[in-house]
């Protein structure tokens, strides 16, 4: 599963320095850290009722977003807006339960207030909107413009010669159908931001199904590469090639791609793969089974460690 | 620094609008300097060229990918930059309506999005390049500061006021080169402030864009028939200056005029701030009837669509007439 033939072709991979505290990297930690933001993920959805939420999604960027915001970007909750944070930006918008999951990780949200997701009066929609205080930097919902975003915050960081922070965009595969992904990408390596990381997140689905009989992203890495950016492919839900990744510089003055294969709805056996869990409501039932799942989880690291 | 000269104005009028606007760019680093301008492969057609030579490291080529720029503009603006953002105005409106709404509109991302060629002043191009509708898109998405000037000093104006105004601005540029003059040296240019050009108690004209030029040439066809006009310029469709419009009360016929589609444009904008009201004189909205044109030069169009200063008296003329 672990495929890292991409990454091991760029001879001696230039590593970037983790986060600031200097602290090693903890793939234990993140595992940890992936089963909480699941769990806080099917709570929200259970909670938001005959609302439901997009969980298929969101549990797939999972692993992605516990790397990221326990790893790898630069951020200060007490001052969010601090000039050298990394950009964290969430193009793919409807992946809000687990982004809002792991912001409580990072610390911007108390763990009590996703209860309020998709209620009346909460900060916390069914998509996200832009909002310092919680680290959110763009509202996104609709699709194809969050690397745009991504672009415009990087080209801005290299002119004033800010050189420390990066911006990471999550986009969807099923988003790479919007155009504007590829003018954007198109004009990330025209203007060499190797400040710039896209995150692909791979999941094979879409709203009516998998991508390819709805409309077949072909080969999603040798497109990015041909718009010349460096590519990496790997198992989107390895931490530590999530994390290898992730601290991987680009060729000089291109910008990184990132195609993580994943699975939708990835730890929870009745979403996983399937059609219905775009977006969709749980039973007490359904929340019963999907928790125990993530016990039955927590159970066999345990052991396994 | 600028100067408002008789001779400025009359080189800006020949340079057309969008000359007029690269004249202001040159300014725009001293007015602030995080002042960036990007544009979708129209650097050129923006007047721009002087401004590419002299500040290139201000000036971002997005290439034709509309949508992207207003994606770009918008993760700049987020980071300090005021972004000007440059493309004909049916692609800034209709092309890349939806990064407008999200990022203009919701996000209130500060870009000064101009619009050129609004209008039929490219009309010869086709209906994909005329823009009759702009401003009936941007009026409906919340948060946007319409400016659409007179003239070329107006334009220059325009520019400069947008860039120190805080928050998205659309600028509606439009007429050609050889622009007929309305204000032939300095004058007051506030956001969201009309100017009232003449007096006149009969009737009220209130007209935005390049159609102010051809309501004062239409009052004066009117006042040799002893019909006194107010003419206002309504250069700041949003927000309205209500005010404005409420002056005109008095009058027996008010009259909006405007280069674009009669619905959802100024008159849209004027019957929406006079509908709440018992007393109001009638209104006749005149503009470019809801269609589209065949190809063809302005001239042709605007004689076409009825607004020469001569259709435009005349038009004004048979509704006095039928309302006095």
């Amino acid at each position: 599963m672990h495929d890292n033939t991409a990454a091991a072709a760029i001879e001696a991979p230039v590593r970037l320095a983790p986060r600031s505290d200097g602290r090693a990297f903890d793939a234990e930690r993140c595992r940890a850290a992936a089963r909480q933001i699941r769990r806080n993920v099917l709570k929200m959805t259970l909670g938001a009722g005959p609302l439901g939420s997009h969980a298929g999604g969101a549990l797939s960027m999972v692993e992605i977003l516990s790397v990221l915001y326990l790893d790898v970007l630069r951020y200060d909750v007490k001052n969010p807006l601090w000039e050298q944070r990394d950009r964290f930006i969430l193009s793919k918008g409807h992946g809000a339960p687990s982004f809002y999951a792991a912001l409580v990780l990072a610390g911007f949200l108390e763990e009590s207030e996703l209860a309020t997701f998709k209620s009346n009066e909460t900060r916390l929609y069914g998509h996200p909107a832009m909002n310092p205080d919680l680290g959110i930097e763009f509202s996104s919902g609709s699709l194809g413009q969050g690397l745009s975003l991504g672009v415009g915050s990087a080209l801005a960081l290299k002119a004033r010669s800010n050189d420390t922070s990066r911006v990471f965009v999550l986009v969807g595969d099923g988003e790479c159908n919007e155009g504007s992904v590829w003018e954007a990408a198109m004009s990330a390596a025209h203007y060499g931001l190797s400040n710039l990381v896209a995150i692909v997140d791979r999941n094979g689905m879409q709203y009516d199904g998998f991508t390819e009989p709805v409309m077949n992203t072909g080969d999603l890495a040798g497109k990015w590469r041909s718009f010349g950016w460096t590519v990496l492919e790997i198992d989107g839900h390895d931490v530590n090639a999530v994390h290898e990744a992730l601290t991987t510089a680009a060729d000089v003055g291109k910008p990184l791609a990132i195609v993580a294969r994943t699975i939708r709805g990835k730890g929870v056996s009745f979403m996983e793969n399937a059609r219905a869990w775009h977006h969709s409501r749980l039973t007490q039932a359904m929340f019963d089974q999907a928790m125990a799942e993530q016990d039955e989880a927590e159970l066999a690291a345990s052991k396994k460690s | 620094m600028i100067a408002y000269t008789k001779a400025n104005t009359r080189t800006w009028s020949m340079l057309g609008s969008s000359g007029a606007f690269g004249v202001a760019a040159m300014e725009l680093p001293e007015v602030d300097s995080s002042v960036a301008i990007l544009t979708a492969d129209l650097a050129f057609f923006s007047g721009l060229d002087r401004f590419k030579a002299k500040f290139p490291e201000r000036l971002y080529n997005i290439g034709i990918a509309e949508q992207n720029m207003l994606g770009v503009a918008a993760g700049m603006a987020k980071e300090g930059h005021v972004v000007f953002a440059t493309t004909y105005a049916t692609f800034a409106s209709a092309r890349a309506c939806d990064q407008v709404r999200v990022n203009m509109g919701h996000m209130h991302a500060d870009i000064k999005l101009v619009g050129l060629a609004a209008g039929m002043s490219v009309g010869i191009l086709g209906a994909t390049h005329m823009s009759i509708e702009d401003v009936a898109i941007m009026r409906a998405i919340p948060n946007i500061t319409i400016l659409c000037p007179a003239d070329c000093t107006a334009t220059v104006k325009a520019t400069l006021a947008a860039a120190q105004h805080k928050g998205p601005v659309y600028l509606r540029l439009s007429g050609v080169q050889n622009n007929p003059t309305v204000y032939h040296g300095d004058f007051e240019f506030t956001i969201g402030k009309a100017n009232r050009l003449r007096e006149g108690g009969d009737i009220a004209i209130i007209a935005t864009g390049t159609m102010v030029f051809a309501a004062l040439e239409a009052a004066k066809i009117l006042d040799e028939q002893q019909i006194a006009c107010t003419v206002i310029d309504m250069h700041t469709i949003k927000p309205l200056d209500e005010a404005a419009v409420k002056e005109t009360l008095g009058a027996k016929l008010l009259v909006t005029i405007e280069e674009h589609n009669v619905r959802g444009g100024l008159g849209g904008a004027v019957a929406e701030c006079l509908a709440p009201l018992r007393q109001k004189p009638p209104q006749l909205v005149l503009g470019m009837a809801d269609s589209f044109n065949d190809p063809a030069d302005y001239p042709y169009l605007l004689e076409k669509n009825g607004l020469t200063p001569k259709q435009l008296a005349a038009s004004i003329l048979a509704r006095y007439e039928e309302v006095k």
